[in-house]
């Protein structure tokens, strides 16, 4: 499995405090990977470094087959190179419809004179209605999302990823406030996801995450504590005194 | 599948056929060629809200819709009335000009005329020199073109600045009004080449027509209603789309607009140049129904106004903007122009002039906190309509 995403010795501070500490981390292709570790770990502003909003003090990030530096690039041609990212908070545009949300999100040309005449076609409806279905919001297209349930929200926001058809998809906390059989849909919906593109889950809930039958990175004060299988890694002692302990 | 634009927003409908509705009766009662109920003045005065409102529409796609808080809107306003001024003035100064010099004996050299020409505009501020903006002043093509170009440019620079620096919310607001006050400023120098605070006057007479005031007025109260009803549709047009999701969109959550791969500051500069060529064209029309321009009109406050009118017409719907300008606009110049009676509580006398501002500003605080919605809010209590629209 080639690379699709390398960081290597990244690190960053905040007024001098190290946030990220030389932190390494890889992802394959179609992988995958859940990242958990305490409050103030760095998982965030791990996401936040790779997807442009925090600039990196020192380090590499190497994108895709053809090896380009992430760094320095901005927010939006990260994003178009590829890589979507769900905030930990959910953030959909509450005041558009769901199927407005969807079609923003559309993997379609982006510059101000290609949007201002864009006229959805049939296929673009239908992909549309399709990612809708997914993510369980077929009857809800035409609601104004700032009435959906906090789940439902956070599904949109990972219908609005899927739709942008992201090659690596970062994943902040998707299960915060669901119940568990919201949370076993949103399990389904990532592991479908992860069969055709690397996704990395941020979570808290172990149960979770255990759901996700995939490989762990612990993080803990902004650098890499350990990384395996769910049982590797929760018998690492490391682990368990920083996280699993507590 | 989609339906047309006109079948999904409706209230454009609404709103052109009452525009069209509006100029027929001002026509009808007019001095002009109508009735004569409605006297020229107040065809000027109905003429100029109408470019007003045009400002509002733009106004309320940069701010209500882009979320983008400029307060210098009425700086490409005026520089769009400038532009047309500097046409109508030349031209005009140039017939007098050649009439008064053909009564001597030997006809006057082009020269002649220049000269004459440059002393009769520029004598207040003591030269006869033209500057060089005025290269193309006798072009009514070229000074047409400025009425968009100079708005457009100057906002496409000052926008490309602020916005590349990520320059957002109260900042971005002040820095426009630092841009205002520069300008207006610059307007006031006599070596600004645009008469100082003289500003340009005599707009209201076109060259080389005759035509009294009466009917004058009404080609501009037309024109102004078309330009309105052209911008309106335009305006709807543009925020009913996808680009219209995009830019509310970066008005409630810009980084995740950004996150979704678009590039935000790429939208605002368009909006803000287009709303800017918008301005300049509506200026150009008030212009020459106002008679003069000066730099008092591009004073930073005017800017502030357009927030006010369309704040309390309620931002994020174009009619909205349109109603609050309107309605605004005319009351205040009904209470400033001294023609509202005093009230008399006899220990105190009310005088309008005065209070008008206190009553602007309360209804502006008020309406802010207990009716964001405006006075286009009213018009979902008839229509029963949830949510916002065009
Ligand atoms: N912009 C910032 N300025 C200053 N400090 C910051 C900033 N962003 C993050 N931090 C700090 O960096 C540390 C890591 O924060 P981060 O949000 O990445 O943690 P996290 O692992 O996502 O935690 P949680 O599980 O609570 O979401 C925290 O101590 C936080 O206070
Ligand atoms: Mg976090």
């Amino acid at each position: 499995m080639s690379t699709l995403l390398e960081v290597s010795g990244v690190s960053v501070s905040f007024d001098g405090f190290r946030a990220i500490n030389n932190l390494s981390f890889q992802i394959g292709d179609a992988e995958l990977r859940a990242v958990i570790g305490p409050n103030g770990a760095g998982k965030t502003t791990f996401m936040d470094i790779v997807t442009g909003k925090t600039k990196p003090d020192e380090g590499h990030i190497i994108w895709g087959s053809m090896s380009r530096s992430l760094i320095g690039m901005s927010e939006a041609k990260i994003a178009r190179a590829g890589i979507g990212r769900k905030f930990q908070k959910p953030t959909v545009f509450e005041e558009q419809t769901v199927q407005e949300n969807l079609l923003m999100a559309l993997r379609k040309d982006r510059g101000p004179l290609a949007v201002l005449f864009f006229k959805p076609s049939k296929p673009d409806l239908e992909r549309v209605a399709e990612l809708a279905e997914e993510i369980g919001l077929t009857d809800a297209l035409m609601r104004v999302s700032g009435e959906l349930s906090h789940g439902q929200k956070q599904w949109l926001e990972i219908g609005m990823l899927l739709a942008q058809e992201p090659r690596l998809l970062l994943v902040d906390e998707p299960a915060a406030g669901m119940t568990p059989a919201e949370r076993e849909k949103t399990t389904a919906i990532l592991v479908e996801a992860a069969k055709t593109r690397a996704v990395v889950v941020v979570e808290h809930d172990m149960e979770f995450v255990r759901r996700l039958n995939c490989k762990v990175t612990v993080l803990h004060e902004g650098a890499v504590l350990a990384e395996g299988t769910l049982d590797h890694v929760t018998k690492n002692q490391d682990v368990i005194d920083v996280y699993l302990g507590r | 599948m989609e339906r047309s634009f006109i079948a999904r927003n409706p209230s454009v409908l609404v709103f052109l056929a009452i525009l069209a509705l509006f100029t027929l009766v001002v026509t009808v009662f007019a001095e002009g060629f109508g009735v004569g109920l409605i006297s020229t003045s107040f065809v000027k005065t109905l003429g100029k809200t109408l470019c007003l409102c045009l400002i509002a529409v733009a106004m309320d796609l940069i701010w209500g819709y882009a979320g983008i808080l400029s307060l210098g809107h009425f700086a490409f306003f005026g520089l769009g009335g400038y532009m047309v001024g500097m046409w109508l003035m030349y031209e005009r100064t140039k017939q007098i000009v050649e009439s008064s010099l053909s009564e001597g004996i030997l006809p006057p050299t082009p020269e002649e005329i220049e000269a004459a020409i440059g002393n009769q505009i520029f004598g207040v501020v003591g030269s006869n020199e033209f500057p060089v903006i005025w290269a193309f002043a006798d072009s009514f093509v070229l000074q047409m073109a400025f009425v968009v170009l100079v708005p457009g440019l100057l906002a496409l620079v000052f926008g490309w600045l602020a916005f590349r620096s990520r320059v957002t919310g109260v900042y971005l607001s002040i820095l426009t009004q630092a841009m205002t006050l520069g300008l207006s400023l610059y307007l006031f120098q006599n070596a600004s080449g645009l008469r100082g605070n003289n500003g340009l006057s005599g707009l209201q007479n076109l060259p080389g027509v005759t035509a009294p005031q009466s009917v004058v007025s009404l080609w501009f109260f037309w024109a102004s209603a078309l330009a309105l009803g052209v911008g309106y549709l335009l305006v709807a047009w543009v925020v009913s789309g996808k680009f219209g999701s995009v830019i509310r969109g970066i008005r409630d959550n810009e980084a995740r607009v950004r996150f979704l791969g678009y590039s935000v500051e790429s939208y605002k500069l368009a909006v803000f140049t287009l709303t800017a060529c918008i301005a300049g064209i509506a200026g150009a029309l008030y212009y020459p129904q106002a008679g003069i321009i000066n730099p008092a009109e591009v004073a930073p406050i005017a800017s502030i106004y357009l927030a006010v009118w369309v704040a309390i017409g309620g931002r994020g719907r174009l009619y909205g903007a349109v109603i609050g300008t309107a309605f605004v606009s005319l009351v205040s110049s009904w209470f400033t122009g001294g023609q509202a009676p005093n009230v008399n509580l006899g220990f105190y006398t009310i005088k309008w002039v005065d209070w008008w501002l206190i009553l602007l500003g309360l209804s502006f605080v008020l309406v802010t906190l207990y009716a964001p919605k405006g006075m286009g809010g009213l018009v979902d209590l008839i229509t029963r309509k949830k949510g916002s629209d065009i």
